[in-house]
Formats: structure tokens, C-alpha cells, sequence
């Protein structure tokens, strides 16, 4: 970015405005679909602005972990597509895409909002349920994107029907009905400000990023980024998570 | 020493029982510890002669050697910068780190994660501009792990760059704080971490207290949270004076004449 760019961004930051014209603390249009992968048991797009974050949920039969035997599987993934970014590169996963794939793992399974031990067929079968998470387009933010999208793909998935140990695809048991709606908010500081749902341009000046994940009433999954926070800072954050994650939740339900 | 060793005998004795697992009886943890009590910690600075700085934290069952290299010339040269120096990090941990199975050795999800937001802790701190066109290389190997690596890793790697002569503009320490059995606790151990609540790993700034790394996991209110902030800063207050007696013991003794794992 240039340095005029930054410049200007900076001191239209300072007088309490973004670049785009939103308030700091203000989300850019937010828009699901769901269902728009009929191969998978359950999907959702969704859209930030121009961040676009498809999820899809699958089942497959899979050996649970010896330690939790009578349990099924959650495995989440992300790719960052090469075509959603210029700073994207085709390869093996790096190290923001394994991030991304981790904090909403981490979101989805602290909440618990999913009951994994119905997922349990008999010893050494269970269903396994894969959430792949692709980066189609990325205008920022795509954390919160995948959070929701994730959310959202969860809440269309349906439980497959399961016979003579195998998946019979196409045909369902139940709606998969997740208790909780874990919502990610993704704050930065720039200068002395600090804003929610970073636009591409704003995160190529960040100083300090954190995601905090919420449910209705506990915080469910933290990461910092770069930079570094007071304590005041952090507290303040977790406050504004909780407000956003609220707006986003009853947008999610309604 | 012995504690590692109690702890692994409760973990089978649970995992055989399979049923409630009590993390708190009669007020203390299940190694014995008080809820806001470290484990045993001891750190050394300058164990690797070839190093340009090193330490080792022995941390309850946690065994973590750290060699810091640089600033060298960056490679490849197009990853350099400049006007500052790159950081780098690599966090790994060992096949035969866990008292459970042999895992494979190499980078998994989790040690890339944790080598970034570790990475990200000290990019606040080395003063880079000094060193354009040069890198910075931090390594951690886990060697035996028992729940707290990422923590005490941050706390090793801040010793060993001071060690390495790396100018800084504050130092770090690192510890965890979470829930378990209903209780909010200092420095959670393995089980702690396996079979509690919540484990959120912070890592804070030695003057000014910031908050330089910090991730969580598990349902937490937001006055818990604070709560625990407060637990950390005791607890990295105690880190940073341990820190500095080991920087301070191997600058008084010249060379480290016998170190032992």
C-alpha cells in the first residue's frame, strides 16, 4: 500500500471516521446463504463486504480417539484459495491458514454446540464430521467470515442415516441442531483506534489484532494476533465481542 | 521432581476410572499445589556453547531447551527486509515428548501455530530496526512435555535472546491460567489442561504489563477473565525474577561449568 494511502487512512482514523466510511465499530454488510454445496450434508457462504467464506460440513465414518472412544470426530481445515487474494499462494498449508483452521476449531468445540458423543456407532466407529472452510474471496477479516460461516453451515447441516455401518448418503436422521452459535469478533488497532471488522487495507496497517469468540454469555475462544494490549484494551475488547457476536447472533437466527 | 511421576499415577488411576474427574480436593490440585501455585520451575541461560544465546526451563514435567542465532544474514534474501531484521521461530516438539504414544516427528498444525503467535510475542520486543537485512533465529525444542510448553517456551526464548546480547525493549514472561473444577488456578498441569474448564495461556510484558500473547480455549465470563489476568501478572512477576537470577547467575559465573538435564 502506498504511503500516501496509509497516511490518509491514519488521519481519517484519528478523527473517529474509516477509510469506507463506516463508524469504528461498525461491521460491513453481512449476507448468508446456506445450502449452496448439495454434496455436503451441510453448507454456507458468507459474506463480509466483498470477504467471501465458504464452509462446508461433511460426514464420513472414521475410528474415534482412543481416548475418547465412544465419541465422534470434528475435523476442521481451512484453505486459503490462491484466487481469493493476491498474497495468496498456491502450496501446502502456511501458517495463517492452519491459524484460521485452529481458532475456529477452537471456537465450534469450546462452546460445545455440538453433541459428539451421538455421533458414536459402535467400538471403533463413529461418524466424523469435517468442516472445510474456503477462503473464496479475502477484502479482510476472514476469521469472522469463517466463524460465521462455520456457524451457519452447522446450523444447515442435517445428520446422515446411517446403515449396515455406513453412511447412506442423500438421506438423513435429524437435523444436526447446534446448542450454541459461537460468533468471532476480530478487533485491531490502528493507532491510537481500535476497530472491528478490518477491512483488506486496514489490516495491511495494523499494529495489534485480536479475535474473541462468544457465545450468549461466555466468551468461548481468544487469540491475539501481532501486536500487543493492555489490560484495559483486553477487557474493553471482550466487551465489544459480546455486543457484536449479540447483533450477529440475532441476525443468524432471525 | 516427583511431581511429574504423581501426577502420570492420577492421570491412570482416572483414565481407568473413566468416571468424574476431581480436579480440587479439599482445596488443593491434584499434585498438591494451591490454586495460585507455580510448579517447580528452574532456568538456566547459556547452555549451548554454539548458540549466540540458549537457556533451558525445567517446569514441572516440562523440559524445553532454546537456542537463539543472530541476527544473521536473512536467507533466502528475499524474505529480508530493509529496515529491520526478521524474527524467526520455530517451536517443535519431540516424538517422545508425551507420556503417551510416540508421535511423529516434524512440524504439525499445532507447533506451526504455536511457532507463530510465539514469534509474535518477540516481534514486539527485539528492537529490529538496529539490524536490517538480517534475521533473528529462535528455536524451541520441547523435550518432555507435561501441559504449559507454549508458556514456558516464551519464558525460556526471553532468556535466551537477553543471552544472546539481542536488544530488547522490555522482557517477557509467560504462564497459563484457567479453570478447573469450578476453580480458577495458576499454571495448570496436563491433567489440569486435559480435564478442566478453561486454559487461557498469556504472556505479559515485564515494565508495562502488556499483554503480548494470549489465547484461550473453554467458556469463561468476562469477570473470570479478569480474575485471571490478575493471577497471571503475580505469576509472571515471579517468572521475571527467576529470569533474572538466571541471567544474572551465568553472567556472575562467566560459563555454565556443568549443566544437566
Amino acid at each position: 500500500m502506498s504511503h500516501i494511502r496509509r497516511d490518509v487512512m491514519k488521519k481519517t482514523l484519528e478523527k473517529g471516521t474509516r477509510f469506507d466510511g463506516r463508524a469504528l465499530d461498525e461491521y460491513r454488510p453481512i449476507e448468508i446463504q446456506t445450502g449452496v454445496i448439495t454434496t455436503a450434508e451441510g453448507s454456507a457462504l458468507a459474506r463480509i463486504g466483498e470477504t467471501k467464506v465458504l464452509v462446508a460440513v461433511k460426514f464420513d465414518i472414521v475410528k474415534p480417539f482412543a481416548d475418547r472412544p465412544e465419541e465422534g470426530v470434528l475435523t476442521t481445515n481451512a484453505e486459503l484459495l490462491p484466487a481469493a487474494s493476491p498474497t495468496f499462494e498456491p502450496g501446502p498449508p502456511n501458517e495463517y491458514s492452519i491459524e484460521l483452521a485452529r481458532v475456529v476449531d477452537r471456537a465450534i468445540r469450546s462452546a460445545e454446540c455440538i453433541d459428539v458423543k451421538s455421533f458414536f456407532i459402535e467400538p471403533e466407529k463413529a461418524l466424523g464430521l469435517y468442516v472445510d472452510i474456503y477462503v473464496i474471496n479475502h477484502d479482510g477479516n476472514f476469521t469472522d467470515a469463517a466463524t460465521l460461516a462455520a456457524t451457519a453451515a452447522l446450523m444447515d447441516t442435517k445428520v446422515p442415516k446411517v446403515e449396515n455401518k455406513k453412511i447412506v448418503r442423500g438421506q438423513y436422521e435429524r437435523p444436526l441442531n447446534p446448542t450454541r452459535l459461537p460468533i468471532s469478533t476480530t478487533l485491531i488497532k490502528i493507532g491510537d483506534q481500535w476497530i472491528v471488522d478490518p477491512s483488506r487495507d486496514e489490516e495491511k496497517v495494523l499494529e495489534t489484532t485480536i479475535t474473541i469468540a462468544t457465545t450468549e454469555d461466555k466468551v468461548c475462544a481468544i487469540q491475539k494476533g501481532k501486536g500487543a494490549l493492555t489490560k484495559e484494551e483486553f477487557l474493553n475488547a471482550i466487551d465489544i465481542a459480546f455486543k457484536t457476536g449479540k447483533h450477529i447472533r440475532d441476525n443468524l437466527k432471525g | 521432581m516427583f511431581i511429574g511421576t504423581r501426577v502420570q499415577n492420577k492421570v491412570n488411576e482416572m483414565s481407568t476410572a473413566n468416571s468424574d474427574v476431581q480436579l480440587i480436593i479439599d482445596g488443593k490440585r491434584v499434585d498438591g499445589r494451591s490454586p495460585d501455585d507455580l510448579r517447580n520451575i528452574r532456568i538456566e541461560a547459556g547452555i549451548l556453547s554454539e548458540a549466540d544465546g540458549s537457556s533451558f526451563v525445567e517446569w514441572g514435567g516440562n523440559k524445553i531447551i532454546c537456542g537463539v542465532y543472530g541476527p544473521r544474514e536473512c536467507i533466502p534474501k528475499h524474505d529480508s527486509s530493509p529496515y529491520h531484521s526478521i524474527v524467526k521461530c520455530r517451536y517443535m516438539m519431540s516424538p517422545f515428548a508425551s507420556a503417551e504414544e510416540h508421535s511423529r516427528s516434524g512440524p504439525s498444525r499445532r507447533s506451526t501455530e504455536l511457532s507463530k503467535v510465539i514469534r509474535e510475542v518477540f516481534e514486539n520486543l527485539i528492537i529490529s530496526e538496529k539490524f536490517p537485512n538480517t534475521q533473528i533465529d529462535i528455536y524451541i525444542d520441547v523435550l518432555q512435555a507435561e501441559g504449559g510448553t507454549r508458556t514456558a517456551s516464551v519464558t525460556a526464548a526471553a532468556v535466551a535472546l537477553a543471552n544472546a546480547g539481542i536488544p530488547m525493549k522490555d522482557m517477557v514472561a509467560s504462564i497459563a491460567v484457567g479453570k478447573a473444577g469450578d476453580v480458577l488456578m495458576l499454571d495448570l498441569g496436563k491433567f489440569e489442561d486435559n480435564f478442566g474448564q478453561s486454559d487461557m495461556p498469556i504472556a505479559l510484558s515485564a515494565r508495562d504489563k502488556k499483554i503480548l500473547l494470549v489465547q484461550m480455549d473453554g467458556m469463561l465470563t468476562k469477570e473470570e477473565i479478569e480474575k485471571m489476568l490478575e493471577m497471571a501478572e503475580i505469576g509472571c512477576e515471579r517468572l521475571g525474577q527467576m529470569q533474572g537470577d538466571a541471567l544474572r547467575r551465568f553472567y556472575q559465573a562467566g560459563e555454565q561449568e556443568s549443566f544437566r538435564l
